[in-house]
């Protein structure tokens, strides 16, 4: 069957013309117009958009995982990451045993006019300590207000989602994220 | 200026010649901007378009000619800086005097010439003057290249335009364009009166050529040699900033819509309602200007349309589309009209 062949010119006018069409009514050419509806737009203020669950927004911390090790920090590509910390003795794990020696954190700061968010220092920490968290609304007015502390690190972590289940037949176990 | 029979003096029909005239200029490349390249263009492309600015962004453009107000107005060092601040102002003089021959209605024209399309035609040509100008003037070697382009893109596509016209002043017997509009009016199309004769009809092929013409002329998409963002940088506007960018932003879409309106007094009638009534001509003063406005628009689309549908012409295909196939195309048009004018 020989199908008339349509000058890809007219094809090209024809789509935009669709496009338009279908933006302006999105009910249908006989209904009133609602563009609001037809467009892909999100009118961001006024509305939000429901970020993927393992969307890259911001990193949270898990104050109580971290060692500090330092290992997230010098990982750090633009080294955002300032960490402090001072020994002090932590209970023993069983009666009778010698107390334990862990690291008390004193600042955790992420400077995030820094950060390029390349989720170094999520993958490097050993402890289960820093997450993603798909919060995306922290900006602020004073470049240097960008350098958030660990109390507002551990604020994100409450917005982290639970990790995804594997895929069929995975022998790993899916971790769990500390809560 | 006949239309409440009221006698005024030269100064005073001159300042209302002048309000008029910018009204003429800025009301539809205004309405031109928001409807089209605010908004048609938002959703062709699935968005929604300025919407922040008053209700539906209507604002927006006032918001625009702010913005351009309060920026700075540079000039390059090593610019020739009497043709470079020159350079909008000729492209914007050549809108403006295209806009005076513009028929609105019986008696709404600024000046009736006997040769109007002609000097429209010629007028038309001066903004590339102005465009050659700020081209060389800005000392910029993306500047000087968009200034050379434009220059061979806007004469060799005068051309078509021009033998296009030729095919609808043939049938219609006059430059005039008020001449042309009549000659559209309640006249018989193979002796059928219904709907006047508008020469988009008659003269299609040469309405495609003008069309095709315009959008060459105005440097819109297809044809946007001279302003190629991705190789040029803004081409002749690279240097321009501030007020005198507006000055030629202005120009390009006031000059789209006069461009319009030439076509739809060429081909679709102009100010007249091709199946209306034989009213007053008080009547067709103040109805005239809002039916050209309304058709205006309409061949404006088009413009719109094929801007954002279609990818840039390289230099050559450009070109040769005018010399060899548009040209030779309008100038069969001319024969065939000429022809069939001495038959019928």
């Amino acid at each position: 069957m020989l199908k008339p062949k349509i000058p890809g010119v007219l094809k090209g006018l024809g789509i935009t013309a669709k496009t338009m069409v279908e933006t302006m009514f999105p009910d249908g050419p006989l209904k009133p117009p609602g563009p609001a509806k037809g467009a892909v737009t999100v009118q961001y203020p006024h509305e939000k958009e429901t970020p993927a669950p393992r969307a890259r927004g911001v990193i949270a911390l898990k104050e109580e995982n971290c060692t500090s090790c330092m290992l997230c920090a010098r990982e750090c590509p633009d080294w955002c990451i300032y960490i402090e910390a001072h020994k002090t003795k932590a209970p023993p794990r069983r009666a009778g045993g010698k107390p334990r020696k862990v690291n008390s954190l004193d600042r955790f700061d992420i400077d995030f006019s820094l950060c390029m968010y390349c989720g170094i220092c999520v993958e490097v920490c050993p402890f289960d300590a820093l997450f993603w968290s798909p919060e995306y609304e922290f900006s602020e007015f004073r470049i240097a207000d960008l350098l958030h502390d660990k109390t507002r690190l551990a604020e994100w972590m409450e917005t982290v989602p639970e990790f995804e289940a594997y895929e069929a037949g995975s022998q790993a176990k899916v971790k769990k994220v500390p809560r | 200026m006949s239309l409440f029979a009221v006698h005024l003096s030269y100064w005073q029909s001159t300042i209302l010649r002048v309000v008029f005239a910018l009204v003429a200029v800025l009301l539809p490349a205004g309405t031109l901007v928001y409807a089209y390249l605010f908004k048609a263009v938002s959703f062709m492309q699935s968005r929604l378009g300025p919407m922040e600015a008053g209700p539906y962004g209507s604002m927006q453009l006032m918001a625009e000619v702010g913005k351009f107000l309060q920026k700075e107005d540079i000039v390059p060092s090593r610019a020739d800086r009497v043709l470079f601040k020159a350079a909008p102002f000729v492209v914007l003089m050549s809108t403006f005097l295209l806009v005076l021959t513009l028929p609105f209605s019986v008696d709404d024209t600024f000046v009736n010439l006997n040769t109007g399309i002609y000097f429209a035609m010629a007028v038309s040509s001066v903004s590339v003057i102005g465009i050659l100008m700020a081209g060389w003037a800005s000392a910029n070697k993306y500047s000087l290249l968009g200034g050379i382009r434009a220059a061979g893109q806007l004469i060799a596509y005068e051309l078509p335009m021009i033998l296009a016209v030729v095919g609808v002043v043939i049938q219609a017997g006059t430059l005039n364009m008020n001449g042309i509009v009549y000659a559209q009016w309640h006249t018989k199309i193979f002796g059928w009166g219904g709907i006047g004769n508008p020469y988009i009809l008659t003269q299609f092929v040469a309405f495609f050529i003008f069309l095709v013409a315009v959008q060459a002329e105005l440097t819109q998409t297809p044809f946007d040699m001279p302003i190629a963002e991705s190789e040029l940088v803004a081409g002749y506007l690279t240097e321009y900033s501030g007020l005198r960018f507006l000055l030629f932003f202005i120009g390009e879409f006031a000059t789209m819509g006069v461009f319009s309106a030439i076509a739809s007094i060429l081909f679709l009638g102009g100010w007249t309602i091709p199946w209306g009534p034989a009213f007053d001509s008080n009547v067709y003063n103040v109805l005239g200007p809002i039916v050209l406005l309304v058709k205006m628009m309409i061949v404006a689309f088009l413009v719109v349309w094929a801007r954002f549908s279609f990818p840039r012409f390289r230099e050559d295909q450009l070109q040769r589309l005018a010399w060899k196939f548009l040209i030779p195309l309008a100038l069969i048009n001319i024969t065939a009209t000429a022809i069939l004018k001495v038959v019928f």
